[in-house]
């Protein structure tokens, strides 16, 4: 049998989602922005999708702005944001646990003359409030926040940056990196008071090759790319229909968020049961911390050891972040973790289509592995 | 259009009445590195050797590159063959060189006349030559000093050949000329340089790549394939023997002094290693070490490594820094696969404090303690053995 318990990675397709891009593949194959019926039945596709992911978000369809995926997302609210307000200030506030995709783009926009401002996490992997406040000043244009945390599953404090950039008077657009929660929380971005937020598709058992950027209605942002009047001209390049048709199909077979999280909340409960019976097993994440990813460390073994060993038997897990191959968890170290902890770490996630059974198979196979590998 | 390879032999002309043997494994060696692209005819003349297309489709530019991996050779060019009468050559010139000549500023003309019954002198084919050239392409000055391009013109005893210019050939002496050796290959950046510059001295390579499931992962075995078809490239079919290694340091790692793990491991790795040389016919075993670089490559250290072993080792690295290894292996296009950041059989278990000044008698008394025979038998018995070309990184699978 094989478990798999890496979904923080991506997650396997739902039927919804390969039907509607096997459609999208063979009869709405047309370019959305070409003017005979072919063009107009791909329109009409898009439109349905855009609408489709608009109402998963509790946003207005306009509001939804197609990409390739996270990455590109977090790279246009960034770049884009950065570049629209760059008349007004220079600060750039995030957390120091951002996914790359936000950290690199924070580092390249440093070397083009903006400041940026590292937020610290405490024990929790969580950003203090307080901190937050203090960092964002009336020179502040950008701050950006994930939802939660993408090796550990903490939660951060998204809801308060609203409050925090009025206070401050700051010329300030606000960003959320919300991939982690997508699907998993309910979130509705105007709610959070956010002007931006990233989604993908690949993590709600869509395709990859498809995410978007929330953009708040009457917010404007710079592109990135230039070249086509797609996507309000800031995503030009034909659309990549059947990922984006796919994406939206997974987005519209999400389930209710709390009955979902109900139920990945009793397989956390096995799981942790089952972590606190092998010894020497330490759990990262937060009490608190959502549900579906679980941090642990095994001090003594080898990340990497661990993986191989179930990988030998059908168990998929993964070190940290997928993302991050073969380098120290940057999450872990801004947690204050010792070096064994790092080393040993793993990052267990589930999604809605995980049973109990692959739950007890990882806790055999770590069961075993504690028994026979050799410790360093 | 009639374009054949010329290529000039290298080091192998200065060898004196065994150059037959030299002459006879290159053209083995050019020939399994060209088949794949077609059906070719060859011919030595003097110490040039001319490829032939059998076929009008033959990629030539691919021929060519394959051709620059070839050890033994000094320079090569791609050519036109033409029946030697200057007004053919004269017609076929410019379009052939369009290629050459349509962004070059300046040339010159260089003739050479082997076949001194041909009615022009050197000089004249040159300057009718220039001529056409200057007409076919009116931009081009003539600079006999220093000329973006240089054409070539050599009438020899059969055939008149046109081309721009020779391309420097990988040196050394053809692959099998000084026989086979073993070398030790972990997935570093090292190894398959070291490999690379025994093959262009002659040796054929087999390689030993030790695995320890589960420390290692598929990954880094997957990183060793890739690594050996690069090399391969060069020195032709690599045979590849992987080595189970996990019993072996998992015992080391219970039963050894923590600062010597990494020396008898490596004990272990050689004389595995010595053994499968012995096995098939290898008269040495290759590695990367290089003097000082690590705790174990100190000079009392490969001392240590060296004393278990009969055969000799190549250690082409022992005097290179570590930025000289890196340009080769960016060359030869083994460094971004050598970077992929994965666990080997070298980075398990290392101490924290290795001894870098051990003596002998530290470890023959430390290896006292390893049921030695029974785990030497076991690696060399579940030792798996595959065959990698240039083409495939997948290699096929063999009894052993």
């Amino acid at each position: 049998m094989e478990a798999y318990l890496d979904n923080s990675a991506t997650t396997p397709p739902c039927r919804e989602a390969t039907e509607a891009m096997q459609e999208a593949l063979t009869h709405l194959w047309g370019n959305p922005s070409s003017l005979h019926q072919a063009g107009l039945a791909a329109e009409h596709l898009l439109q349905d999708a855009r609408a489709l992911v608009a109402a998963s978000l509790s946003a207005k369809p306009d509001e939804i702005t197609f990409t390739s995926g996270g990455t590109e997302a977090n790279n246009l609210a960034l770049f884009g944001a950065a570049a629209a307000r760059r008349r007004r200030g220079r600060r750039i506030v995030i957390s120091a646990v951002e996914h790359s995709s936000i950290a690199e783009s924070a580092a390249e926009l440093q070397t083009r003359g903006f400041e940026v401002v590292y937020l610290g996490v405490d024990s929790k992997g969580r950003v203090s409030e307080q901190e937050l406040a203090r960092a964002i000043n009336a020179e502040t244009i950008l701050v950006s926040l994930m939802a939660v945390n993408n090796e550990v599953g903490s939660l951060q404090p998204v809801d308060s940056l609203r409050r925090a950039v009025r206070y401050a008077g700051a010329p300030a657009l606000i960003h959320c990196d919300a991939v982690q929660a997508y699907g998993k929380l309910a979130l509705a971005p105007q709610h959070m008071g956010v002007d931006l937020l990233t989604v993908s598709s690949h993590k709600i058992h869509g395709p990859k090759g498809a995410g978007a950027l929330y953009i708040r209605k009457g917010v404007k942002l710079q592109p990135i790319l230039f070249g086509g009047s797609q996507e309000g001209k800031l995503r030009p390049g034909t659309e990549a229909m059947p990922a984006i048709a796919g994406f939206a199909a997974a987005a519209k077979a999400l389930p209710n968020p709390q009955q979902a999280l109900a139920y990945v909340g009793t397989l956390r409960e096995r799981l942790v049961a089952g972590l606190q019976t092998i010894k020497g097993v330490r759990i990262n994440s937060p009490a608190d911390s959502l549900a579906y990813l679980t941090n642990i460390s095994v001090p003594g073994l080898m990340s990497e050891t661990l993986l191989n060993f179930l990988s030998a038997r059908g168990v998929y897990v993964s070190a940290g972040s997928a993302c991050a191959k073969g380098k120290k968890s940057r999450v872990l170290q801004a947690m204050g973790l010792g070096e064994p902890e790092i080393n040993g770490a793993l990052r267990i996630s589930l999604s809605r289509y995980t049973t109990c059974d692959e739950i007890d198979a990882f806790l055999f196979a770590l069961t075993e592995a504690r028994h026979t590998l050799a410790h360093t | 259009m009639n374009e054949v390879l010329l290529i000039k032999a290298g080091e192998l002309v200065l060898k004196g009445l065994n150059r037959r043997t030299f002459e006879d494994q290159l053209l083995k060696n050019l020939r399994r590195a060209l088949r794949p692209l077609g059906p070719w005819q060859y011919h030595w003349s003097q110490s040039t050797l001319q490829a032939i297309p059998g076929a009008p489709s033959v990629n030539m530019a691919a021929a060519a590159e394959k051709t620059g991996k070839v050890f033994g050779i000094a320079g090569y060019s791609r050519a036109l063959r033409l029946p030697k009468d200057m007004t053919t050559l004269l017609a076929a010139a410019p379009s052939y060189l369009s290629d050459a000549l349509r962004f070059a500023r300046t040339f010159k003309c260089e003739a050479k006349r082997s076949d001194k019954r041909f009615p022009l002198r050197s000089p004249q084919i040159c300057e009718e030559m220039g001529e056409v050239l200057c007409n076919a392409f009116p931009h081009l000055r003539v600079d006999v000093r220093q000329p973006d391009v240089t054409i070539h013109i050599e009438i020899r005893d059969q055939y008149a050949f046109l081309h721009a210019g020779q391309l420097r050939g990988a040196g050394g002496l053809p692959v099998g000329t000084a026989g086979e050796a073993v070398l030790l290959i972990s997935g570093g950046i090292d190894s398959p340089v070291a490999a690379w510059m025994m093959a262009r001295r002659g040796l054929r390579l087999t390689a030993v790549h030790f695995a320890s499931p589960p420390y290692t992962s598929p990954r880094a075995e997957e990183k060793v394939h890739k690594l050996l078809a690069a090399v391969a490239g060069y020195a032709g079919r690599v045979r590849l023997f992987v080595v189970p290694f996990t019993a072996f340091q998992e015992q080391i790692r219970e039963r050894c002094p923590e600062d010597l793990f990494t020396l008898v491991m490596r004990r272990a790795m050689m004389r595995i290693a010595e053994q499968i040389a012995l096995r098939e016919n290898c008269g040495a075993l290759i590695t990367g070490e290089s003097l000082g670089q690590v705790a174990s490559q100190t000079l009392q250290a490969l001392a240590c490594t060296n004393s278990a072993l009969t055969l000799p080792v190549f250690r082409p690295l022992v005097g290179m820094d570590k930025n000289e290894t890196i340009e080769i292996a960016r060359k030869i296009e083994t460094f971004e696969i050598s970077v992929l950041p994965y666990e080997d059989c070298c980075t398990v278990f290392t101490p924290r404090h290795p001894r870098t000044k051990p003596k002998l008698s530290m470890l023959t008394q430390a290896e006292q303690s390893l049921d030695w025979d029974i785990l030497l038998a076991d690696a060399l018995k579940g030792a798996q053995f595959l065959s990698i070309e240039a083409e495939g990184v997948q290699p096929c699978k063999r009894e052993s």
